[in-house]
């Protein structure tokens, strides 16, 4: 690798490969409609291509590839959540995580660091026990971690937060990562493409049409298509899919907002997650300081950052990283989470025949992209939802079966 | 700074406000198939919404209608105007 990159740092032109070429004209018909061209988008189409050799299928993307949420992410990869169902499910997502390089022949940059989550109160210590034991009952690696050795994994971190809020102990789980999303994205286009599944950009689907309680195509802003299965995977932008066709849920949107810092030398190689101060960070392979919080306190449809994010975050996070005062923020932007009132996802068959829906992703679901895309390709390709996202049925909320993520997903991510 | 208007004391920075969410008026008589529609559903494309929100400095409780695409506040709505009669509930016996 660095050799060929040595020679391509050398060429004066640089003729790499398109990973797929511009969109030809929309067929007439499709045997399944993706809407939506992010993570989710591309690894339902790649699964549906590799694994179930459904290949007429088109992507249909508004704006362009991983240009929603998937590209607005802070890419944490981790498993310790707080229920069986949700640590089965991600379990199985970070082990796809692991060998989708080489299934790409991509470079992901999918980096394993080790991820703690703080806890500043008894409460949130007596959180942790409980998600360590559900975690290791599922065979995952997850641990309760004291003082010193935060201390010795984390330098010039504050363990006592200036006296505010002095850290008791934290949940550390060895697997939790960060990858690059836009690479996760485009390896799975790409693998896509090559199976013959069609990627068409800056098109919008505008109405679903139905005959009965079922599926016959789709209408865009480049004209009609008919297909006999359509999946929503439109994560911020579901409710007004779900609008067309009637489809009541309980997801809100909610602006999520992350920033990074300027490059600094590489100090730390572990994820940081405060839950009682609502703050996270992580530095990326380029320096930067990839920094997050919780969600905007109210609903609204739109992806504007706002000042008081930065401030507030940084009012935080200096408690924690007393020396970050002296760093500058170089960017910041916001996505809209769809969020679940218990934080896990919605998935599988709906009501109507031939609609599949993937939404309910909130500020967690990157981490989701390979599984997601792997059980909703079984879903659509049997017209069964498989048994990992049973638990996550749309039905549940009639049911009151609701899965109870909210103690491990609210600002882990 | 982002400011909200309190309708005793004017503009303050928007952190010193809780915000709870859209008002929705129960189901008086209901299955309960219409009940877990009202716990969990919510009408969530974008729209004005009416929702309730509590200045935490002052106190105070008020309700705004306000474009969930644009941000924009439409004005304050009289809770005379968002009363409901409770609803008759039979105790099981
Ligand atoms: C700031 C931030 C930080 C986050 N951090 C993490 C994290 O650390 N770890 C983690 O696991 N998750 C995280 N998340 C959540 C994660 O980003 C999302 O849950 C995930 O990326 C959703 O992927 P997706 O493919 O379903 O949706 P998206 O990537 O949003 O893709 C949906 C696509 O659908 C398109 N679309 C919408 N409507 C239409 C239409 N009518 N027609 C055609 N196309 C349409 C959109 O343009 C968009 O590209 C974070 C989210 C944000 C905003």
């Amino acid at each position: 690798m660095p050799w060929r990159l040595l020679k391509f740092g050398l060429q004066s032109e640089h003729n790499e490969p398109r990973f797929f070429p511009e969109s030809k004209p929309l067929k007439s018909h499709y045997d399944v409609v993706i809407i939506g061209g992010g993570g989710h988008g591309m690894a339902c189409a790649y699964y549906l291509a590799k694994e179930h050799g459904i290949t007429n299928v088109a992507v249909l993307e508004q704006g362009y590839i991983g240009g929603g949420n998937t590209g607005r992410n802070t890419t944490i990869v981790r498993s310790n959540y707080l229920t069986p169902e949700g640590v089965k499910f991600y379990d199985t997502s970070v082990k796809l995580f692991e060998d989708l390089a080489d299934d790409f022949d991509l470079n992901i940059f999918y980096s394993t660091r080790g991820h703690f989550t703080l806890a500043h109160t008894d409460s949130a210590l007596r959180t942790m026990r409980w998600r360590a034991e559900v975690n290791k009952h599922q065979g995952i690696d997850s641990e309760v971690v004291g003082r010193e050795e935060i201390a010795k994994e984390v330098p010039y971190m504050d363990l006592d937060c200036n006296g505010h809020a002095p850290v008791m102990g934290a949940l550390y789980h060895a697997p939790g990562s960060v990858a690059r999303h836009d690479a996760v994205a485009w390896g799975y286009a790409r693998g896509a493409y090559n199976r013959g599944v069609e990627i068409h950009q800056k098109t919008r689907v505008t109405a679903i049409r139905t005959q009965g309680d079922k599926v016959v195509g789709v209408d865009t802003d480049r004209g009609q298509i008919s297909c006999n299965k359509v999946i929503s995977m439109v994560a911020g932008s579901t409710p007004r899919i779900t609008e067309m066709l009637g489809i009541r849920t309980p997801i809100e949107i909610f602006p999520l907002q992350a920033c990074v810092s300027e490059p600094v030398k590489p100090f730390m190689d572990t994820i940081v997650v405060s839950g009682s101060l609502h703050v996270y960070v992580s530095q990326s392979s380029r320096g930067e300081l990839v920094m997050g919080a919780s969600v905007d306190p109210s609903v609204l449809h739109s992806t504007r950052s706002s000042f008081d994010f930065v401030e507030g975050l940084a009012d935080q996070m200096l408690d924690l990283f007393p020396f970050m005062s002296r760093m500058k923020v170089m960017r910041q932007w916001a996505g809209m989470s769809d969020i679940t009132p218990d934080f896990a996802p919605i998935m599988g068959k709906t009501p109507i025949d031939g609609f599949y829906l993937d939404a309910g992703w909130g500020t967690w679901g990157f981490k989701a992209t390979p599984v997601s895309g792997k059980t909703m390709a079984w879903t659509v390709a049997n017209d069964k939802t498989h048994e990992l996202i049973e638990p996550f049925r749309l039905s549940r909320f009639a049911d009151f079966d609701l899965v109870g993520e909210k103690g491990a997903a609210s600002v882990g991510h | 700074m982002k400011l909200l208007d309190c309708p005793d004391i004017g503009k303050r920075p928007i952190s010193e406000f809780d915000y709870l969410g859209e008002i929705r008026i129960p189901p008086s008589d209901a299955d309960e198939a219409t009940w877990a529609d009202y716990v969990f559903n919510r009408d969530n494309a974008p729209g004005v919404l009416r929702e309730r929100w509590y200045h935490r400095p002052t106190g105070r409780w008020f309700i705004l209608e306000r474009n969930t695409l644009t941000d924009e506040v439409v004005g304050l709505v009289d809770p005379a105007d968002v009363r409901y009669k409770e609803p008759n509930y039979e105790v099981p016996a």
